[in-house]
């Protein structure tokens, strides 16, 4: 038995997007007596067969601990591990493997590089520059740090669009600027942020960059190369893995000066009461034995999506979003929140007159599963005056009758409110 | 649809298109603010007392059909009543809400309404977060509450 699922061999990239609605054994069950329609993505995904079945293989015959024992499965599960990473590697484009620690999540990823790079080259008068359309797992952290650092937190506003306003973006961008942090692709509003570009001003700035990756993975091909970010943080189960995995990428430069962060087993190499030698990278941000079977099925995740063409996904994607958001319309008094010219296919919107608990509520009865609330993400509803949206979050495996299904719940909210 | 109906009965959707004792008190012996983090609710409950009895009460804020309408009944049911009464009240919501096991008593007359929650796990906060608000102001709490 091979423990490793070894790369696919050079298989035609899938184009029929369509297609591969058939892979997720839940998207064929039915809710309330209804058909499921899943449109809750962005908050999490869920996963094909595929990467069910790497997650049961490795948790049925080839679990051990990692990077211990001589024995025949852990070495099977150390492998499994270690190619796990190599696939993530391989699937961003990061120069080297000892780049990507294996994290809980986006939000622990962050946390890592705000405490151990900003609690090491943060002091009073500095500033941290963040916008205004962040997750709070990319404002609280910072704050935090900058609350025991004396640096402090600015925040770049956005446009009525729910676009970073960057003129604004410019002006605050300057040489006490030690840290940018900015969303990738916003989670509230769907606004796809010009990456590259702000990277590449904040670097001139003489500024590190740490790009929220969470909602891009599912939608994009991400090149961290390419992209030039120093960090970028994204979590397995926004992109098909299970929850309770994640990565942070990061430049090995920047991680080799890093302090590390939590201590523990794995990331020694001797420990004795005088003091303690650390172990390389990428072991030396992983303390603790690591979420083993989480990296295998992100490892399964990442072969999943490498098989896809990310142009007919993006095509796929934009036609739901386009087709959703024209529909919305028929919906009497229906606002959508987010209106930025590049946007994923995640679609904030609020009912004049209908809260957005109810409408999540009532479309629920049909089947329909949104997100409602405020997306943990408090600054943007604020920013657009209302205390809540619902959100529906398309994915690769959504199709046209999830939105006929959609509007019709939405129809049925209406009635019952007038 | 029908578990629906029997969440948003329509006593329910008139008190949230047309809530009671809406707006503040400008002399309220006890001003109270409650936060529902799930979804960002907030609310504002003030209550003017005259000895033991609640001679006035209001509330103000955004929430979902469900926290307006229980706010807005609650504060209708209340007004006038001696706070052993109120707290007693309280404990019989409080039961409905997270309890099935017993049909609710006739006492609590058109706050059966809100007994449809019980059905939505998630939206019991919804219901609750006024009446949390109204506890804490009688005991003479000053913070924030929340439904966590």
């Amino acid at each position: 038995m091979s423990a490793v699922a070894t790369k696919s061999p050079d298989l035609a990239p899938i184009t029929d997007i369509a297609s591969l609605r058939e892979d997720f054994p839940a998207l064929q069950q039915r809710v309330h007596g209804q058909p499921l329609t899943y449109l809750d993505s962005a908050a999490s995904s869920q996963c094909p067969q595929a990467v069910l079945d790497a997650v049961v293989r490795q948790q049925s015959l080839d679990h051990a601990n990692v990077h211990r024992g001589v024995h025949q499965l852990s070495e099977r599960s150390t492998l499994a591990y270690e190619s796990a990473r190599e696939r993530v590697r391989d699937y961003i484009n990061a120069a080297s493997e000892h780049e990507i620690v294996f994290t809980r999540g986006t939000t622990e990823s962050i946390n890592l590089v705000a405490e151990s790079l900003g609690g090491s080259r943060l002091s009073a008068g500095d500033e941290v520059l963040i916008t205004w359309m962040e997750h709070h797992s990319n404002i609280v952290p910072w704050q935090m740090i900058c609350e025991r650092t004396g640096a402090r937190l600015v925040p770049a506003p956005i446009t009525d669009a729910g676009e970073i306003d960057l003129e604004a973006f410019d002006r605050l961008l300057t040489d006490r600027t030690r840290i940018v942090a900015f969303v990738h692709i916003s989670n509230a509003l769907g606004t796809v942020n010009p990456a590259r570009e702000l990277i590449a001003k904040a670097h001139a700035a003489g500024a590190v960059v740490v790009v929220d990756g969470a909602q891009a993975m599912p939608h994009k091909r991400v090149d961290v190369r390419d992209l030039d970010c120093d960090f970028y943080a994204f979590s397995g189960h926004k992109m098909f893995a299970p929850t309770g995995i994640g990565v942070l990428y990061g430049k090995e430069r920047l991680l080799e000066e890093m302090p590390p962060w939590q201590g523990g087993g794995e990331m020694i190499l001797t420990v004795s009461f005088d003091g303690t030698t650390y172990n390389a990278l990428p072991c030396k941000f992983e303390a603790g034995t690591p979420n083993i079977t989480g990296a295998v099925g992100l490892g399964a995740a990442v072969d999943y999506l490498a098989r896809i063409d990310f142009a007919a996904l993006e095509a796929h994607e934009t036609a739901l979003l386009g087709h959703a958001s024209e529909r919305l319309t028929e919906i009497d008094g229906a606002r959508i929140i987010g209106t930025a010219a590049d946007k994923a296919s995640v679609l904030s919107f609020v009912i004049d007159g209908i809260h957005a608990h109810d409408v999540g509520t009532i479309v629920d009865a049909a089947g329909v599963a949104v997100r409602t609330g405020h997306h943990c993400a408090m600054p943007v509803m604020d920013r657009f005056g209302v205390a809540a949206t619902a959100r529906a979050s398309f994915a690769l495996y959504n199709d046209d009758d999830d939105i006929d299904r959609l509007i019709l719940g939405l129809r049925q909210a209406v009635e019952l409110f007038r | 649809m029908n578990e629906l109906q029997e969440l948003y009965r329509e006593v329910i959707l008139d008190h949230n298109r047309q809530p009671r004792n809406f707006g503040a008190i400008d002399d309220a012996d006890r001003v109270i603010d409650g936060v529902n983090p799930l979804c960002g609710d907030r609310m504002t409950l003030y209550v003017k007392l005259d000895g033991a009895t609640v001679q006035d009460v209001s509330f103000r804020g955004t929430g979902c059909a469900i926290s307006v309408a229980s706010s807005s009944l609650m504060t209708e049911r209340i007004k006038g009543a001696s706070i052993d009464e109120t707290m007693n009240l309280f404990e019989m919501v409080h039961d409905m809400l997270t309890s099935d096991a017993n049909e609710p008593p006739d006492k609590l007359d058109k706050l059966v309404a809100l007994a449809g929650v019980r059905e939505y796990p998630s939206r019991v906060k919804c219901a609750s977060l006024a009446w949390h608000a109204l506890r804490a102001a009688l005991k003479g709490a000053e913070h924030e509450v929340s439904t966590e």
